[in-house]
């Protein structure tokens, strides 16, 4: 399958035979859900603090522990337990996958979030921004020791109407990329301008053989035939 | 075949497909009460590379797409040794791992008992060193917990268990926070464990010189000798586990530097969980028995050279035979 050069996305093949396109998320979506588990983390201590400290002895203890499992566990848990997804995470519709396309599971969880004490070194995740940047597939270092990489969860789109036309076979045969240019125009004309419409169209006019005012209603007929009985 | 056509024949064996992952995804079904998953998921596999094949909408093939992976999310997945065989992680895994990083361990030990005693010896030497390397506020606090009159005073009536629980979340929270670091500032080329490892032992050492100097020896040595067996040992496997990484980075041997950190990441990940275990029973250890008073200081010893053995033995010896227990 051909890949354009200045794409982000990552492949996977799995044993069938297939290819799986993911999207890693860049430094800022990130940043944002971390931001955000941040913010949950504070307050959720906050909350559980005040009780616990009426308490006396036993709430100090029970707090500390608390703190231990919210400062180390909180990513780990999340992301094992919730599909691989923090709040903050599913707040920006991000998860956590292994580099083959798999579910994370413990250990790799444990690695990237226990390594990103390093990635907030010297200060503010500088070393993770850095490494994040600079890699193709945007991974800190906690992600590459354990092999783990950000996607981005995806909804699916809604169905766009492609326009009414007569359904319209070609003389000729297309070939693959070009049946695909074809209904990808036809099905994103809703977002395009009449101007513009008409400016794609018309460079097909000549090998359609149809004068330039026409060929946007020529090729959403060829669209139609393409999908539906002719 | 026609887009249109294809569609509404497969239409509802995708939907069907949808609700099981959906039903999966939320772990209301477990996997094996649907045996025919895989067959389905490997049906939509099929559709997926026709409709690649024959160029059809990406609106039909995004969806499918998105279901073939949210398929292969539920179909694979790697087998977590963690939770599958504990028993046989600490009866056997975890020494077998610990001999088998000997070098890691023997460096790690090496540094961090190494700056622990000398730096005990200095201070225990030259007294005034002590205030260059730990706060006076801190030595003061550290007189204060560990002076024979004051802790006859207030431990005369018995520790509540509420005192415990108390420190034992301290210690739980706090040592294992230290050896996390230990571990993963060893990303760092080993330095930032290096830097633990020798920091920590300059603390302790300088501590512990100080308090036997000024005579408060017997408090403070009956206090620590029980937990320190786990404590300490667990620090110095963190730091290994860290050295390991770092030296993953140095020398990858033929692998890229990615994927030797990836391997040793995945082994010095098993070495920090039975750090974490020593841990446990350190912090539980500290809490429970070492702070009792009631029991005499020689008993103490006895029982903390008798727990130092046992964790030897345990490191040295465990896991030996080839079928180890299971």
């Amino acid at each position: 399958m051909q890949s354009a050069p200045l794409d982000t996305r990552y492949q996977i093949e799995t044993p069938e035979g297939i290819d799986l396109p993911l999207r890693p998320a860049g430094l800022l979506p990130r940043a944002l859900a971390f931001a955000f588990d941040l913010g949950v983390r504070g307050l959720a201590m906050g909350i559980l603090l005040v009780p616990l400290a009426l308490l006396g002895n036993i709430g100090i203890g029970l707090g500390s522990l608390l703190l231990f499992l919210v400062s180390w566990w909180y990513m780990v848990l999340f992301e094992v337990l919730n599909q691989g997804s923090s709040p903050g995470k599913q707040v920006m519709g991000l998860r956590v996958v292994q580099d083959d396309g798999t579910p994370i599971g413990w250990s790799a969880s444990l690695i990237r979030n226990l390594l990103r004490f390093v990635d907030m070194l010297p200060f503010g995740y500088f070393f993770g921004a850095v490494s994040c940047l600079q890699h193709p597939h945007f991974k800190r270092l906690g992600d590459l020791a354990a092999g783990t990489l950000v996607i981005y969860r995806q909804q699916p789109a809604a169905r766009p109407k492609i326009p009414q036309a007569a359904p319209l076979g070609l003389p000729f045969t297309l070939e693959l990329n070009e049946q695909r240019a074809i209904l990808g125009f036809a099905e994103r004309q809703g977002e395009l301008s009449a101007e513009r419409v008409h400016e794609l169209a018309s460079i097909l006019a000549m090998p359609l053989q149809v004068p330039a005012a026409r060929a946007a209603e020529q090729l959403n007929g060829v669209a139609r035939g393409l999908l539906g009985p002719t | 075949m026609k887009q249109s056509l294809f569609e509404s024949r497969h239409q509802p064996q995708w939907q069907a497909f949808a609700e099981q992952l959906k039903q999966l995804e939320q772990g209301k079904r477990k996997a094996g009460d649907m045996a025919d998953f895989p067959h389905q998921y490997r049906r939509l596999c099929q559709h997926l590379a026709l409709a690649q094949e024959r160029g059809y909408s990406s609106y039909l093939v995004d969806p499918l797409q998105q279901l073939a992976l949210r398929g292969h999310q539920q179909l694979y997945r790697h087998r977590s040794r963690l939770t599958a065989n504990i028993l046989s992680f600490v009866l056997a895994d975890f020494p077998r791992l610990v001999r088998e990083q000997w070098r890691f361990v023997l460096i790690a030990g090496l540094l961090f008992f190494g700056s622990l005693v000398v730096v005990a010896l200095l201070v225990y030497l030259f007294p005034e060193l002590v205030y260059s390397i730990v706060s006076p506020q801190q030595v003061a606090e550290m007189q204060g917990m560990y002076d024979p009159e004051a802790s006859r005073l207030g431990r005369l009536a018995d520790r509540a268990a509420s005192e415990d629980w108390m420190m034992f979340g301290y210690y739980v929270m706090h040592n294992i926070g230290i050896a996390f670091q230990t571990f993963a500032a060893g990303l760092l080329f080993g330095l930032g464990s290096v830097f633990f490892l020798i920091y920590n032992g300059l603390i302790i050492g300088a501590i512990s010189g100080h308090l036997t100097e000024i005579g408060y020896g017997q408090t403070f040595w009956s206090f620590v000798i029980g937990h320190g067996a786990f404590e300490l040992t667990a620090i110095a496997l963190a730091g290994a586990a860290g050295l390991q990484l770092g030296w993953a980075l140095i020398a990858p041997g033929r692998l890229t530097r990615a994927e030797s950190l990836r391997l040793a990441a995945r082994k010095s990940m098993q070495m920090l969980c039975g750090v974490m275990l020593l841990l446990l029973i350190a912090a539980f250890i500290e809490a429970y028995w070492s702070s009792s008073t009631t029991t005499a200081a020689w008993i103490k010893y006895l029982v903390g050279a008798v727990l130092w053995l046992l964790v030897a033995a345990y490191l040295t010896l465990t896991g030996r035979t080839r079928h180890a227990p299971e």
